[in-house]
């Protein structure tokens, strides 16, 4: 029930919707629950709704610290 | 796809994962709760159990809606769908879960009940507006990710003046289930061991860091609150063992790409002005608990199913052979089940763990891993 997705968002509509892109698929989803999404933005969908905006500063902090860990001793 | 792939990388698992062992000191044992199920699926879907060093134990832990939902609950949703008039929208998730006398909606339908299957809220109201002369009812269950996504449609539904929708409102609360395990009479007799929780990534996303605090303040428990990635997961397991070998507890944020330690104010605000406490509610597994359920306010009791079809509470006792009760404690695995895989599969299941996609004998059977601990143990 808590699956969510990160999708971008592709078009804002004037109905507090928005057409994303997830993975090739593009569907409408309801901004009801979230402020300031612009087109380009990541957000977190979940059963028709935008949760949240993804982070992609944070997002990549947590990829160089996935990197970091590379060099561990084995 | 971006934000996917990255984080499912085989190379940087590989690192994750040495870094995991070697955070794991030889002398202890750590018994970590995954407490959603959709984590349970991502470690058993990438094979993350097999990458734990031996005195790393993994306890699966009760986040999954579908599977603590009690079967009166969803006797009355199906019991509902046969009133002439009426029309019951609902999660796809619910649809095959034995009911009363094993019988579930998806049978339900087959029998002539009306119930539509839906993906989201908007699609149950724009059911609603489109089919006048029916009456709709939306079966609205899960935990806080949820939950603000059905307050949406009861406030567009006010707003629009929709008549002929309503609301089975069973939204539940992650801080009660987790007060519940910690307090449990199994956790105090040591038959349940949590060390420390990976806690779920996108409840946080609403409810933010912290309803956590006090878990980790009071019972000393410390939390990392995880993405749904193995990347994520092969990290936040790590950072909790980093905790406890210092002693510490605390809540951390491994998921900082999409939780915020506010959380969603505005989804907050929204649950705060359409949803009140239940004064208790009945959960499978963990029994009936106080204020760890939500209901729609006075002001919007018209939208209430409850009300609107005086619908009466039903208790009705899980199969005898099914053990989802303490699967869904973290007391049993659901290896340990006598009819799982057996009596109880997908295709004729006895208890909702094994039919919901976020059950944890559904991982276990999808992923092959009762295969692979029968072989253990043999």
């Amino acid at each position: 029930m808590c699956l969510a997705l990160p999708a971008k968002v592709t078009t804002l509509n004037d109905d507090g919707t928005a057409t994303v892109d997830l993975g090739g698929v593009r569907q409408r989803i309801s901004l009801a629950l979230v402020d300031g999404v612009g087109v380009g933005d990541f957000v977190v969908i979940h059963v028709g709704y935008a949760l949240s905006r993804l982070d992609a500063q944070e997002a990549e902090r947590t990829l160089a610290l996935f990197a970091s860990q590379q060099g561990g001793a084995p | 796809m971006k934000y996917v792939d990255e984080f499912r990388d085989g190379e940087a698992a590989k690192g994750l994962t040495r870094a995991l062992q070697a955070a794991a000191l030889p002398h202890r044992e750590y018994h970590l709760m995954e407490f959603c199920g959709g984590h349970t699926h991502s470690l058993c879907r990438y094979g993350l159990l097999d990458l734990l060093p031996p005195n790393v134990k993994m306890v699966h832990g009760p986040g999954c809606p579908v599977c603590v939902l009690p079967i009166g609950r969803l006797a009355q949703a199906i019991r509902l769908a046969f009133r002439p008039g009426v029309t019951l929208c609902t999660y796809g998730d619910l649809m095959r879960v034995p009911g009363k006398d094993r019988l579930s909606l998806l049978q339900a339908k087959a029998q002539g009940a009306h119930v539509k299957m839906v993906f989201s809220s908007q699609d149950a109201l724009a059911y609603a507006r489109a089919h006048p002369n029916e009456e709709v009812v939306f079966f609205a269950i899960g935990f806080e990710t949820t939950t603000p996504t059905t307050c949406a449609a009861v406030q567009q539904a006010k707003a629009l003046g929709v008549k002929n929708l309503s609301f089975l409102i069973n939204h539940v609360l992650t801080p009660s289930a987790i007060d519940a395990i910690l307090g449990s009479s199994e956790a105090r007799r040591g038959q349940i061991r949590v060390d420390g929780f990976i806690g779920p990534g996108h409840v946080s996303t609403i409810i933010g860091l912290e309803p956590y605090r006090r878990f980790a303040r009071d019972a000393k428990t410390p939390i990392v609150i995880a993405g749904f990635e193995p990347l994520d997961l092969l990290q936040a397991m790590t950072m909790l063992l980093q905790q406890l070998n210092d002693g510490r507890a605390e809540v951390e944020n491994q998921y900082t790409r999409a939780v915020q330690s506010e959380g969603n104010r505005k989804a907050q605000a929204l649950v705060e002005a359409t949803l009140e406490l239940r004064d208790e509610f009945a959960w499978r597994g963990l029994g009936t608990l106080p204020k760890s359920a939500l209901k729609l306010r006075p002001e919007l009791r018209e939208f209430d199913a409850e009300l609107r079809f005086d619908l009466a509470d039903e208790h009705v006792p899980d199969h005898k052979a099914c053990a989802c009760g303490d699967i869904l404690k973290g007391l049993k695995r659901p290896t340990d089940c006598p009819i799982f895989g057996t009596a109880c599969t997908p295709d004729s299941p006895m208890g909702s763990c094994m039919v919901s996609p976020e059950g944890s004998c559904a991982a276990y059977w999808q992923y092959g891993r009762h295969r692979q601990e029968q072989r253990r143990s043999a």
